[in-house]
C-alpha cells in the first residue's frame, strides 16, 4: 500500500493550485526541451521529463522542486534568448518553485507569507528577537541578568529551563504538523508514489552529495563541473558552500538533540565542557553554517543574472541571513557564556532562535523538504523505468 | 577610424586569423595557439548567438576499438568505412576519407582535455551509444568550453563581425576586410584559416541548386552562414566541391522558425504515419526501413512536393511511438475533420487514407524490426510499421 493510499480520502482542492502563467511557461518550456533532450545529463530534471510525453500542473510541481537551478541548462541551450524560443529552464522551474512554497504552505491562509516573504522572515525573527530579550529584561533582577555564572546550570539561573524547553517545545510541535501537512499537499499535488526504502536512500545520497548541483550527474563528488558561472567557466563554490551550511544545520540540530538526552537521560545541565558533544557538535556546526551562509550570499550575489530569479530574491537573502544569525549568535554565546554578557547573549541567541524556527514552515527552508520528496520520486521513476 | 575597442585589433599583425568561430574555426585555432601562434577568430554571430551551426549539435561518431568512458563497444573502422560508403554511395575521397577516420579515435580525447564533457555511455536516450559520443549539454555546451579554454591561451574573438572580403596576392592572403562596430576595418595576418560554414542560409543561392522550391526552405542551421567568405573565395579562383543542390535535408515542422529552428523542429512520426502532400496524395514508403536510417531522405522527398509542405497523419496509437513534437499536433476524430483543419481536400484525404488502410493486414506491429508487414497493392507502397487505421 502507498503512502498516498492512506491520505486520498481528505479532500483539499489540489488542481490549480499554481499560478496558471508560471506553470504554463514550464509547460512550454518542457515541451521544448522533450523534443530536444541535449540536457539529459545535466540533473534529474531532464530524465525526468523524457518519462513524460505531456505536462499537468502536478508534473510542473514535482519538476520545479526536482531542480537545483545550477544554471547549467541555461548556458547548454541553444534556444536560449535571444533565440525567439527564449528558453530559459531555470528561470521557469525557479518562478514555478517559489510559487509552489504557497500553493503547498499549511495552515494555508497563511500561504501569503510567501509572497512578501523576505519582509516576513525579517520581521519573524526581528520579532522573536525582541519579544525574548524585552520579556527577559523585563522580568529578570538586572543583577541577576548581567551576573556572571558559571558551572552547571549557570544558562537556567537566568532563564528556567522549563521555559528554554517548553517554547521550542510548542514551535516544533506547529513546524512539524506544518511540515508533515505541506509534504503530504506536495506528494499529492504532483501524484508522486512510495517505492519503497531504496528509493528513500537515493533521495538521501544525492542531497547528502548535492549531486545535481554538480552539473553532471554521471560524475562523482566533485568531479563534476560545478555551476556555471557564465558561458565562460563554472564552480562548485554554491554545492561546498550549501554542505557547509546544510551540515552545520544539522550538527547543530544534532546538538542540541543531545544536549536535551544529557539533560533528560542523564540530569546533566549545560553549559556543558568545551569538549563535550553537545559543545563540540555545536562548535564545529555553528561555525561551518557561518562559512557556509557567509558564502551563499556571495554566490548568490555573483549568480548570473539570467539564472537568479530576482521575485525570490527576498526570500533566499533572509533565510541566507537568518541561519547566519542563529549560528552566528550562537558561537557568540559561547564566547562570552563566562562574562556578564552571557545574559544577554543567551536572550539575544534564543530570541534568534525562537524566531527562526516558528517561521520556518513559511520560509525557504521548505526547499530541502520539497526537494527531497522530488528526489525519493525520481529515484523511484528512475528504478521503475 | 578605428576606435578604443577595435584599435588593438587592427593594429596588431596577427600569425594566423580564422573566419568561423564554430567547431572548425575554434578546434583550428587553438591547434594554432596551442603552437604558439597569436590567433584573432572572427564570428558574424554576436555573441549569444556564437558557433554557427556548432551550438545545434548532439554528438560525434567516433571510431574506437574497445568501449570507452564516453562510447560502448566497439567501432572499428572497417564498420565506420563500410557505414561511410554506404551513405555517400561511395562518392567519398577515400584519402581524406580515411585520415578523418582514424583520426576520429583522438577526439573525444582531444576534446575531453580542452574541458569538453561527453555524457556517460549509456545514458543516452538514442541509442547509439556506440557509434556516437553525445556532448553534456550539447554543442552550445561544447563550444563554450573550447571558447573557455581559447580564451585561456590566449586566442582572442571578436563577434558581430562579418568578414567581406580576402585580399589574395599571388595566391597568398595579405589582409581581410572586416564589418565589426559598424566600421570596415582592414585587418592584417600571416596566415588565414576559413571556416566559415556552408552558404545554407542564403536562400537565392540555394535556388541557383533547387530553383525556386528553396524559397520555402526552412534552415534549422544558423541564420549566419550566408556564405560570403565561400563566394569570395569562388571569385577568386578556388574550386568548388560537391553539387548546389547537396546537403543535408530533412523534414523539420513547418511551424518552426525560418532560421535556427535546430533538432527539436525535426519530425520523427513518418514511419508511424501517412504522409500526404498537399493534394491528399501519399508519395513515398513512409516504412521503407528502419527509423533514423531513413530520417535524412525526407528532407529532399518534402522538398519535391507542391509548395514543399507534407502533412503526417497519426493515429492515436502511433502517437506514442516516437520523440514529442515541439509544436502541439492539430488533432480531430475523423480524417475529414483533421484534413480540413489542414486546409487539404477532406474527401480525396480520405479516400487516400481509406485505401491506404484497406491494404493493411491486421495484428501488431513491431517497431523495432523490419516485421514485414506491409501494405498491399498500393502506388506508394509502405512497409513496415502500418498503424494508421481511424
Ligand atoms: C540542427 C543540427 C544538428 C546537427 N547535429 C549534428 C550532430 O549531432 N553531429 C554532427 O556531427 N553534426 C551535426 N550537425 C552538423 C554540424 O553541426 C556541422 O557540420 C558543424 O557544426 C560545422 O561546423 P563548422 O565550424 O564548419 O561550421 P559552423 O558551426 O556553422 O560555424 C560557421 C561559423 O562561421 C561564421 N561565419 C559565417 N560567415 C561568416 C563571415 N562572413 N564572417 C565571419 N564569420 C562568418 C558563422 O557565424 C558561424 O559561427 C548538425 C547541424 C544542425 C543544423
Ligand atoms: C533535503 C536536502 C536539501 C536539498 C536537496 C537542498 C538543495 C538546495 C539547492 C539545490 C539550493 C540552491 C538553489 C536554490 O536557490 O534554491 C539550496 C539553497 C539553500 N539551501 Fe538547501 N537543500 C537541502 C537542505 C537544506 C538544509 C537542511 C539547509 C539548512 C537549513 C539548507 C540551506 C540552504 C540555504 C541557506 C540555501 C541558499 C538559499 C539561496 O541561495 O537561495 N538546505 N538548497
Ligand atoms: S534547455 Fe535547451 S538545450 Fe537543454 S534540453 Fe531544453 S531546449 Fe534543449
Ligand atoms: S538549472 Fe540545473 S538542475 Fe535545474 S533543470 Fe537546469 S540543469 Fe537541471
Amino acid at each position: 500500500m502507498s503512502l498516498t493510499d492512506n491520505i486520498e480520502a481528505d479532500g483539499f482542492d489540489l488542481k490549480a493550485l499554481l499560478d496558471p502563467e508560471a506553470a504554463g511557461e514550464v509547460i512550454r518550456v518542457m515541451q521544448i526541451c522533450n523534443a530536444c533532450r541535449y540536457c539529459e545529463g545535466f540533473c534529474a530534471v531532464f530524465p525526468a521529463m523524457t518519462r513524460r510525453r505531456q505536462f499537468d500542473e502536478g508534473d510542473v510541481g514535482y519538476l520545479a522542486n526536482l531542480c537545483h537551478n545550477c544554471g547549467a541548462c541555461y548556458h547548454a541551450c541553444q534556444y536560449a534568448p535571444p533565440h525567439e524560443f527564449g528558453v530559459n529552464v531555470p528561470q521557469a522551474l525557479a518562478a514555478a518553485r517559489n510559487d509552489s512554497y504557497s500553493a503547498y504552505a499549511w495552515p494555508a491562509p497563511l500561504a501569503g507569507l510567501f509572497r512578501c516573504n523576505g519582509l516576513f522572515v525579517t520581521l519573524g525573527v526581528s520579532a522573536g528577537l525582541a519579544i525574548t530579550v524585552g520579556l527577559m529584561l523585563a522580568m529578570i533582577a538586572p543583577q541577576l541578568f548581567w551576573g556572571i555564572h558559571l558551572g552547571e546550570g549557570a544558562f537556567y539561573r537566568i532563564m528556567p529551563h522549563t521555559m528554554m524547553a517548553a517554547v521550542p517545545l510548542a514551535i516544533s510541535t506547529f513546524v512539524v504538523v506544518s511540515f508533515i501537512m505541506g509534504w503530504r499537499r506536495y506528494w499529492r499535488h504532483t501524484g508522486a508514489k512510495w517505492g519503497g526504502f531504496p528509493d528513500l536512500v537515493d533521495a538521501v545520497k544525492a542531497s547528502a552529495t548535492l549531486r545535481h548541483l554538480g552539473g553532471d550527474t554521471s560524475s562523482g563528488i566533485l568531479s563534476g563541473p560545478g555551476c556555471p558561472t557564465g558561458d565562460d567557466g563554472s564552480s562548485n563554490a554554491r554545492r561546498i558552500y550549501h554542505q557547509l551550511t546544510m551540515y552545520g544545520f544539522l550538527l547543530c540540530f544534532a546538538a542540541t538533540s543531545v544536549g536535551t538526552i544529557y539533560h533528560y537521560g542523564f540530569g546533566r545541565e549545560a553549559p556543558y565542557g568545551y569538549f563535550e558533544l553537545p559543545v563540540v557538535l555545536g562548535t564545529v556546526g555553528g561555525i561551518i553554517l557561518c562559512i557556509g551562509t557567509a558564502g551563499l550570499f556571495v554566490e548568490k550575489r555573483r549568480l548570473h543574472p539570467a539564472v537568479r530569479h530576482d521575485e525570490g530574491l527576498g526570500m533566499d537573502y533572509a533565510f541566507i541571513v537568518s541561519l547566519f544569525f542563529v549560528s552566528f549568535t550562537g558561537l557568540l554565546l559561547l564566547a562570552v557564556r563566562e562574562t556578564s554578557f552571557m545574559g544577554v547573549t543567551l536572550a539575544i541567541h534564543l530570541g534568534v532562535v525562537y524566531g527562526f524556527f516558528l517561521i520556518l514552515p513559511f520560509s525557504k527552508f521548505v526547499h530541502g523538504l520539497y526537494r527531497f520528496a522530488a528526489l525519493i520520486a525520481s529515484a523511484g521513476e528512475a528504478r521503475r523505468s | 577610424m578605428p576606435n578604443e575597442i577595435t584599435k588593438p585589433i587592427v593594429e596588431k599583425s596577427w600569425d594566423i586569423i580564422v573566419i568561423g568561430g564554430g567547431n572548425a574555426g575554434v578546434c583550428a585555432a587553438i591547434t594554432a595557439a596551442e603552437r604558439g601562434c597569436s590567433v584573432l577568430v572572427i564570428d558574424s554571430a554576436p555573441r549569444d548567438m556564437r558557433g554557427g551551426n556548432t551550438r545545434h549539435t548532439r554528438n560525434l561518431r567516433a571510431m574506437h576499438d574497445e568501449p570507452t568512458d564516453v562510447l560502448t563497444d566497439r567501432y572499428s573502422f572497417e564498420e565506420y568505412w563500410e557505414d561511410l560508403m554506404r551513405v555517400t554511395k561511395g562518392v567519398t575521397n577515400e584519402h581524406l576519407a580515411e585520415v578523418t577516420l582514424r583520426g576520429s579515435q583522438e577526439l573525444t580525447h582531444w576534446l575531453g582535455a580542452r574541458g569538453v564533457r561527453f555524457q556517460s555511455a549509456l545514458s543516452g536516450t538514442l541509442n547509439l551509444s556506440h557509434t556516437n559520443a553525445f556532448f553534456l549539454g550539447g554543442g552550445r555546451a561544447m563550444l563554450n568550453a573550447l571558447c573557455r579554454h581559447a580564451e585561456s591561451i590566449g586566442i582572442t574573438f571578436i563577434y558581430d563581425a562579418e568578414v567581406t572580403n580576402i585580399e589574395l596576392e599571388n595566391g597568398f592572403c595579405e589582409a581581410i576586410d572586416v564589418e565589426w562596430q559598424g566600421q570596415s576595418l582592414h585587418l592584417n595576418c600571416k596566415q588565414l584559416i576559413t571556416a566559415a560554414g556552408g552558404f545554407e542560409a542564403d536562400l537565392d543561392w540555394l535556388a541557383e541548386g533547387w530553383g525556386d522550391a528553396a524559397k520555402n526552405f526552412l534552415v534549422r542551421g544558423t541564420p549566419y552562414n550566408k556564405g560570403k567568405v565561400l563566394r569570395v573565395l569562388l571569385d577568386r579562383g578556388a574550386q568548388m566541391v560537391g553539387a548546389l543542390d547537396q546537403c543535408h535535408a530533412v523534414a523539420i515542422d513547418a511551424r518552426a522558425p525560418k532560421y535556427d529552428g535546430g533538432i527539436a523542429s525535426r519530425i520523427d512520426a513518418v514511419p508511424f504515419a501517412v504522409v500526404l502532400n498537399k493534394n491528399a496524395e501519399r508519395f513515398y514508403d513512409e516504412g521503407e526501413d528502419f527509423w533514423p536510417k531513413r530520417y535524412a531522405i525526407w528532407g529532399r522527398l518534402v522538398a519535391g512536393q507542391p509548395d514543399q509542405i507534407a502533412y503526417a497523419i497519426i493515429d492515436s496509437d502511433g502517437v506514442k511511438r516516437f520523440m514529442p513534437s515541439v509544436f502541439t499536433a492539430i488533432t480531430d476524430n475523423s480524417i475529414e475533420g483533421l484534413t480540413s483543419q489542414l486546409g487539404l481536400d477532406p474527401k480525396a484525404a480520405k479516400k487516400t487514407v481509406d485505401s491506404f488502410n484497406a491494404a493493411c493486414p491486421d495484428g501488431p506491429i513491431d517497431q523495432m524490426v523490419l516485421d514485414g508487414r506491409a501494405t498491399n497493392g498500393l502506388n506508394a507502397r509502405k512497409n513496415q510499421l502500418v498503424s494508421a487505421n481511424q
